[in-house]
């Protein structure tokens, strides 16, 4: 546990700001840091009564109700480091960060010596003695050429379906058994296999190569006290290396030394996890010092094994006797690259395939879909079939075999004596049992399609097809971010069409993350722009240099009006302190960048917190513009003015204290802090007594902003004596420096100076809604899909949200649970459920009193908050949850950590069998991502972290209607109908042998030459189906958005189910019957020979299963025409090929039949007999008890008002889910 | 020109992006009540008229069939009849009196019927070997003639099972002590005579061992010109089965009698197989055989009826 508690703590920390993602970690519900003084919405022993309120009876719309208090800090601010400047000192850095003596203190209880690895610094032949560590050469190639074909062979015969074919093929080769001829019986092994294996070398040539550029590039490694160039290949762990500005970082290294006084580099990590702002990584401040070239740097690094946590690092360093602890802001990654940092000095710990970014380069996780899972069974039924088929072919043979034993030896057909030696010999017969137990073999053999092997290669092939056309959609091409749909698990397209629970992350998914500076309220008065702001871009010159901010902010004029009026007026200081502050308190890196115009220059904020950065953009608006930010000082032009102020402390956020400050010093001497934070925390350190009115109209205005859905933060300020800031930096010093307990110590030397604030203000920051998403909400909804969003912001926020994306609706009933022990959330919870039920009986009477209308029915929405859910999940509750979120059309989970939104996925999952889906796009998404059946990342504001463990990835939450409408029904829809028709058309040609072995004494000839028997489903019958299995759209685009309820075929497994299963199955029998049946009664008697009437059945057979897929084909386009026809075409030039052969022994019969009425007869005969049941079947279905894909497909066709009203009228209603 | 490049490329582009979004021209058709009495009407006016047809060109066939191999044991071999046809020292002929009931107009077909024979019996259709019928002794992959392939260390030509139990009996048909004309020859396809088996195979050693399975071949003839094996080893598809012996080139009138000298030489007593004599005309159908014509008529009716039941439904249950 204390591992992980670190692990948690320092994550927390490093990350704080970037919503509430502590990366893939690992919080345990147990130790969640939630602020003890926590403001619950409500005491845990109020009375239901006050939990909701019901209008009564039956009214549509149910009062809204809300209780619980805004409080919570709304994730906040970050302080990145703890600078320090002695008013004109040398500046020094006490320790890199606050955490670092716990970390110390547990790190030498973790990091034993069997986890660990010991890394000398600057001696990699010490370091690499004992252990051998991998050396800095990747190798992402698989395959070299000796071990290509072992090893290739190896890992294609991982898959069953191959094994069963080499089984088959090798059970082929036994003389006894020899049912196929070799060639016959190993080719389309050989193919799938070869094709497979150029495929495979290919891709590997070309991984070959990019390893190769890779593995030589240079980078200048200490050798014998020189930096000299080196290949990154042979770089060790252990090794010094210097990184120049925008190299790319050859391997993980702890740094040393950077051009920085105070050892800060950035590295952008972009290629790690595709966020594009800076990332500050420091060196630690003993080892600043140290100059490689001149003195040898003796040390020893202990860490943690390689592992994939990018965020996560953990290693304590002895130098010169001292023992430091590092973290992960110590360590630069593989793939990085250094920026604006002229050069870094580091030594490498893990090297090649152990740094974290290789460690990370996993494929996409493989998922099975649902409809396989089931499929699987019908295989296995299928299976049984197959061995019922060849038992019966056995015990007749048996019987045969019996009843004619006397005269075996003599039987011209049969012969068992061999004379030919002289003597009497039994010929290939091996008694009674083994010929039994061969012709059962031989039977497997023959029959073996019976088990559609080949449909597991089209159902890939479907899916890269289907893929293809999902990522080629425009409708789902993001055009801001240019970014296309992406397919990264190829197995479950179908699922899509079945999800009935979608889990939303908020932040990022339904809104865009790009925050925006709203309105302020400042010292009691709310500027809040109104109509009349406007969106000037405010920029500075400076020597005729025109200096801008990169974004543009709304600013409201009147607010204007008082920054540029400058100190002299009341509200002017006011206003120019909240400014001050919003541009001081913060650990933006301003970047000024070149534009085309050389006279123009733009400044862009760099920072872990789009918050931080939306208050730095709107203080320049407003003209007070950071320039420059170095450890010791920042530069701010404030209306045109440059100013510089000593940056005399800086208290990073930590999620205690849930705030941040900095003490500057002014140009006047005279020193003042600045403190930014959450509501709930910045008021309880604010003075009360002071200005008692203003912090009252700042609440209110706080309440109003939250409630309106934006995020709000408090500034506040206070001016420092000289005494008072002797007696904080003496503390901050000792506390800095002390070696156990830091960060606590120093979280108490913030808290002490950080009380009797003067408020300034407070911000409202909106975090805009993604277009179209409350029209996504309602098709979702409409299509029969709950809707859970999972939020790790404020309840208030988050039910604001929650309005504004038509998730939530004023006829709602909505419950709020937010308790903080395990039986007030028990109570709520059973009383929730009381109620709820009462809603549905209500709503039951009042649907049987009322008659058809649907909709007496009152929607209940759940909105929970995390720290119930620690109560709830992982206990007995969890079933109550679940039943009161079956009962909920919409639940909104609000401050939830990453691994409780796993742990709510998971609840559902595992009491449903219903589809879920998880949407989200940061990092504390992908637990919840990874957990769900389908897992959907957005490629947006906060990295790759989501897309990389998802399962397709897209750029707008928008896109989730088509993605599921759209592409989720035609998937399964065609899915479904492709498995069904693959059954089919094997077991028909299993039948159809099977049958004619009933009239060869149960001796598994086969009038069907071999090769049509493996040729028929790989080139007679496969093209359509795979054509049909991609191209078949049963309803148009336009259709599936307009009406969303077309989505519960999937819900209701229409396409696909055991009763569709046991027709087709019984339709098989019945048209395979025909098909042999028919020929063989009209030839009964005849001169008929077997390869004749062998061509008819085979001709026959591939045209009733292809006329058989045309019958069901909805939309016919060229390609279709093209696949269908075309096969039966193919068939009939292999037939003829196969027949124009003199060696084979059906030489010339195809043309000797076709020349006959008869034949032509026959198979007309056939087709329409096998077909009329199945067409009579289908229309009566069709028209009489149609299903909602149907009436819509006719309306479609007709756009009539008969068929629409009948669309209206027959809609199988499914807002209302049946509990199950 | 460049104008019409551009707009084809664009065409082409305008192709494909339909192709990427799926929405090329298609043709949706919908089953409306319309189209399913149509269809079934259509059916029905097209299988029944057919069937007619059929029916008539297989009435108009004219087939004598006599069973034989029971009748032409003498009567006091019938207790054992196995040891009657293997005994070679008792003579086998056998005269049948046919009458014909119907005319019959020339060509008349002679087949040989055998029952429950199972020709198509998996030792039986692999005991051959292709290429040793083509290419004679030149070829020496026989393996898969066994049981039959090798007599004093040769090759037997033609190998296998198939060949060694050629059929045997023959037939003389004589009409007013007239010998009927019998045309045997061009009974086998000729592609097989052509291209299956060799011009210069010679049977040299064929039926020398010491279980006779069947007919001799005169080894003096090659193989392309031993029309009754090349008929026998094009291996019959069902376990009862008929092959061509050869065409009457005359008509028979009604009640004639035709009287059959036949040679009763093949065994299939020992398991209890029959032997059957037909002889019958052909229609342009080929034998008789009433199944299809019936099945045709019987679909074309019921068709009509589904149009009808569906018409029916229709007026009733209007949507």
């Amino acid at each position: 546990m204390p591992l992980t508690l670190d692990i948690s703590l320092s994550q927390t920390r490093h990350c704080n700001n970037r919503k509430e993602n502590p990366p893939i970690a690992i919080i345990p519900t147990s130790s969640f840091p939630w602020d003890p003084g926590f403001v619950f919405g409500m005491d845990s022993k109020t009375p239901v009564e006050n939990l909701y309120s019901i209008e009564p009876a039956l009214s549509s719309s149910s009062r809204r109700s809300n209780f619980s208090i805004q409080s919570k800090a709304s994730g906040g601010n970050s302080i990145r480091e703890v600078t320090f400047t002695d008013l004109g000192s040398k500046p020094v850095r006490y320790g890199s960060h606050g955490a670092d003596s716990e970390t110390n203190a547990l790190s030498q209880k973790e990091i034993n010596d069997e986890d660990a690895r010991l890394v000398h610094i600057n001696d990699p032949v010490k370091t690499n003695e004992r252990f051998e560590f991998a050396g800095n050469s990747i190798r992402t190639a698989k395959y070299s050429i000796l071990t290509f074909v072992p090893r290739n062979l190896f890992e294609q015969f991982h898959r069953v379906a191959y094994i069963y074919f080499l089984v088959i093929a090798v059970l082929n080769q036994l003389p006894q058994l020899a049912v196929f001829g070799r060639g016959a019986s190993i080719l389309p092994l050989a193919i799938v296999l070869l094709v497979t294996a150029v495929k495979d070398a290919y891709e590997d040539y070309r991984r070959h190569r990019s390893d190769r550029i890779e593995n030589n590039r240079l980078a200048s490694v200490l050798v014998n006290y020189q930096f000299q160039q080196k290949k990154w290949k042979n770089i060790q762990v252990g090794e010094i290396i210097k990184l120049h500005a925008n190299e790319t970082i050859p391997c993980d290294i702890v740094l040393l030394s950077t051009s920085d006084p105070t050892g800060v580099a950035y590295v952008q990590t972009i290629n790690l996890d595709g966020e594009s702002n800076l990332k500050t990584r420091y060196a630690k401040q003993e080892t600043l010092t140290k100059i490689p070239e001149e003195g040898k740097i003796t040390g020893l690094i202990k860490c943690e094994k390689p592992n994939r946590n990018i965020y996560g690092f953990q290693a304590n360093m002895e130098i010169d006797g001292k023992r430091l602890s590092l973290g992960p802001s110590n360590i630069i990654l593989r793939g990085c690259e250094l920026k604006n940092t002229a050069w870094a000095v580091g030594v490498a710990v893990y090297a090649g395939r152990e740094t974290k970014v290789m460690l990370n380069s996993s494929g996409a996780p493989s998922k099975r879909s649902r409809l396989e899972t089931h499929m699987n069974l019908e295989i296995i039924i299928l299976s049984l079939f197959l061995i019922a088929l060849c038992t019966v072919v056995s015990v007749c043979a048996a019987v045969w075999l019996r009843r004619h034993r006397d005269e075996l030896d003599f039987l011209p057909f049969y012969r068992r004596k061999d004379f030919s030696d002289g003597e009497e010999d039994d010929y290939n017969y091996y008694g009674w049992g083994m010929e039994i137990f061969f012709t059962f073999l031989m039977s497997v053999i023959v029959f073996q399609i019976m088990i559609p092997i080949s449909l597991y290669i089209s159902m890939e092939l479907v899916r890269v097809g289907q893929a293809y056309f999902m990522i080629r959609d425009t409708q789902m091409y993001d055009e801001s971010s240019n970014s296309r749909f992406q397919c990264r698990a190829l197995n479950i397209n179908e699922d899509l069409g079945q999800i009935k629970y979608v889990f939303s992350d908020k932040t990022g998914t339904l809104t865009e993350n790009k925050m925006e500076f709203q309105c302020a309220s400042i010292w009691g008065v709310d500027y809040n722009g109104g109509k009349a702001s406007s969106v000037d871009g405010y920029y500075v010159q400076v020597d005729g240099k025109v200096l801008r901010p990169k974004m543009k902010v709304k600013t409201d004029p009147e607010l204007l009006q008082f920054a540029r009026s400058g100190k002299e007026t009341k509200e002017g200081s006011h206003v120019y302190d909240f400014f001050l502050a919003l541009a001081a308190c913060n650990t933006i890196v301003p970047l000024i960048i070149d534009t085309s115009d050389p006279t123009v220059k733009l400044i862009d904020y760099q920072g872990e917190s789009p918050d931080e950065q939306a208050l730095v953009y709107a203080a320049a608006a407003y003209g007070f513009m950071l320039i420059e930010r170095t450890s010791g000082h920042i530069v701010i032009d404030i209306q045109g003015e440059r100013q510089r102020f000593n940056v005399l402390g800086l208290h990073e956020f930590d999620s205690d204290r849930k705030r941040m400050s900095v003490i500057l010093g002014f140009p006047d001497k005279s020193v003042k802090l600045f403190v930014k934070g959450a509501d709930t925390s910045m008021f309880s350190v604010i003075e009360r007594s002071l200005n008692v009115n203003i912090i009252r109209t700042t609440e209110a205005h706080l309440h109003s902003y939250s409630s309106s859905g934006l995020r709000t933060l408090v500034v506040g300020m206070r001016e420092l004596s000289t005494s008072e800031f002797e007696v904080w930096h003496s503390a901050f010093e000792t506390a800095s420096t002390a070696l156990m307990g830091r960060a606590s110590l120093l979280r108490k030397v913030a808290s002490n100076i950080e009380n009797n604030l003067c408020v300034l203000g407070a911000s409202g920051i909106e975090d805009k809604l993604q277009k179209g998403v409350p029209e996504a909400i309602e098709s979702l909804r409409t299509a029969g899909i709950k809707v859970w969003v999972l939020t790790g912001d404020k309840q208030e926020t988050a039910i604001s949200i929650g309005y504004s994306s038509k998730l939530l609706t004023s006829k709602m009933t909505q419950f709020i649970i937010n308790s903080n022990s395990k039986e007030s959330c028990r109570k709520s919870l059973e009383d929730a459920i009381i109620m709820s039920k009462k809603l549905m009986t209500i709503s039951d009477t009042a649907n049987n009193a009322g008659g058809t209308s649907g909709a007496g029915l009152t929607p209940v929405a759940l909105i929970i908050d995390g720290t119930s859910l620690v109560y709830i999940l992982d206990s007995e509750l969890e079933e109550t949850l679940f039943q009161l979120a079956c009962n909920c059309s919409v639940v909104l989970c609000c401050r939830v950590a990453p691994l409780q939104k796993a742990g709510i996925v998971a609840l559902v999952k595992n009491r449903t069998s219903d589809m879920t889906l998880a949407i989200g796009d940061g990092a504390n998404d992908v637990s919840m991502i990874q957990m769900a059946d389908v897992g959907v990342g957005i490629s947006g504001q906060e990295g790759r972290q989501a897309v990389m463990a998802s399962d397709f990835a897209m750029g707008q939450f928008r896109f989730l209607v088509s993605l599921l409408l759209v592409h989720g029904h035609w998937n399964y829809q065609r899915m479904g109908y492709m498995i069904l028709y693959n059954f089919y058309r094997n077991a028909v040609f299993v039948l159809l042998l099977f049958w004619y072995v009933l009239f060869t004494c149960f001796t598994l000839t086969t009038a069907i030459t071999e090769w049509s028997s493996v040729l028929y489903s790989v080139i007679y019958t496969s093209v359509p189906t795979i054509v049909v299995g991609i191209l078949d759209k049963d309803l148009s685009r336009r259709t599936l958005l307009k009406d969303p309820q077309l989505y519960g075929a999937g819900h209701r497994q229409e396409c696909y189910n055991k009763r569709l299963f046991w027709i087709t199955m019984i339709d098989t029998f019945w048209q395979s019957a025909v098909v042999f049946f028919i020929p063989l009664l009209a030839y009964w008697g005849s001169t008929i020979d077997g390869s004749s009437i062998g061509d008819l059945w085979t001709i026959a057979v591939v045209i009733l299963v292809n006329l058989h897929l045309a019958m069901d084909v909805i939309r016919w386009n060229w390609i279709t025409h093209a696949a269908i026809w075309g096969s039966i075409i193919a068939t009939c030039i292999c037939v003829i090929i196969i027949d124009a052969l003199p060696s084979l022994v059906g030489y010339w019969a195809i043309f000797k039949i076709a020349r006959t009425g008869l034949f032509w007869l026959c198979l007309l005969a056939i087709i329409v007999v096998a077909l009329v049941p199945r067409f009579v079947v289908k229309v009566l279905y069709q028209l009489y008890t149609p299903c909602d894909v149907q009436i819509a497909r006719e309306a479609e066709k007709f756009q009539s008002q008969r068929a629409t009203g009948a669309l209206e009228v027959e809609m199988n209603p499914i807002l209302d889910p049946p509990r199950r | 020109m460049t104008d019409t490049d551009q707009e084809r490329d664009r065409n082409k582009e305008t192709a494909f992006y339909k192709f990427t979004q799926q929405t090329l021209p298609a043709c949706k058709p919908v089953l409306t009540p319309a189209w399913v009495i149509t269809i079934f009407l259509f059916t029905g006016c097209i299988f029944i008229p057919v069937g007619l047809v059929t029916l008539r060109a297989s009435r108009s066939v004219v087939e004598i069939v006599d069973r034989y191999d029971a009748e032409c044991v003498p009567e006091p071999f019938r207790i054992d009849k196995v040891s009657y046809v293997q005994d070679d020292s008792i003579p086998k002929n056998c005269s049948r009196f046919l009458k014909v009931h119907k005319y019959m107009k020339a060509p008349i077909y002679i087949y040989y019927q055998l029952d429950n024979y199972y020709q198509n019996h998996r030792r039986y259709v692999k005991s051959r070997s292709d290429q040793q019928l083509l290419h004679g002794r030149k070829y020496h992959g026989t393996s898969s003639c066994q049981p039959v392939e090798f007599n004093n260390d040769h090759a037997i030509v033609p190998c296998g099972l198939v060949a060694w139990s050629l059929f045997n009996d023959t037939f003389k048909f004589i009409r007013e002590r007239a010998e009927l004309k019998v045309n045997r020859k061009n009974i086998a396809w000729k592609s097989d005579r052509d291209h299956k088996f060799g011009k210069k195979v010679y049977p040299y050693n064929f039926q020398n061992g010491t279980l006779i399975g069947g007919g001799k071949l005169n080894p003096r003839i090659p193989l392309s010109d031993q029309e009754d094996l090349i008929v026998w080893m094009r291996i019959s598809a069902l376990p009862s089965f008929r092959k061509l012996y050869g065409r009457i080139e005359e008509d028979l009138d009604v009640d004639d009698v035709v009287v059959v000298h036949l040679m009763n030489n093949y065994n299939t007593y020992s398991f209890s197989g029959k032997k059957k004599l037909v002889l019958s005309t052909s229609s342009w159908l080929g034998g008789k055989n009433d199944f299809l014509g019936l099945a045709y008529v019987f679909v074309g009716s019921s068709s009509l009826i589904l149009a009808l039941v569906f018409m029916l439904l229709h007026l009733r249950y209007r949507r």
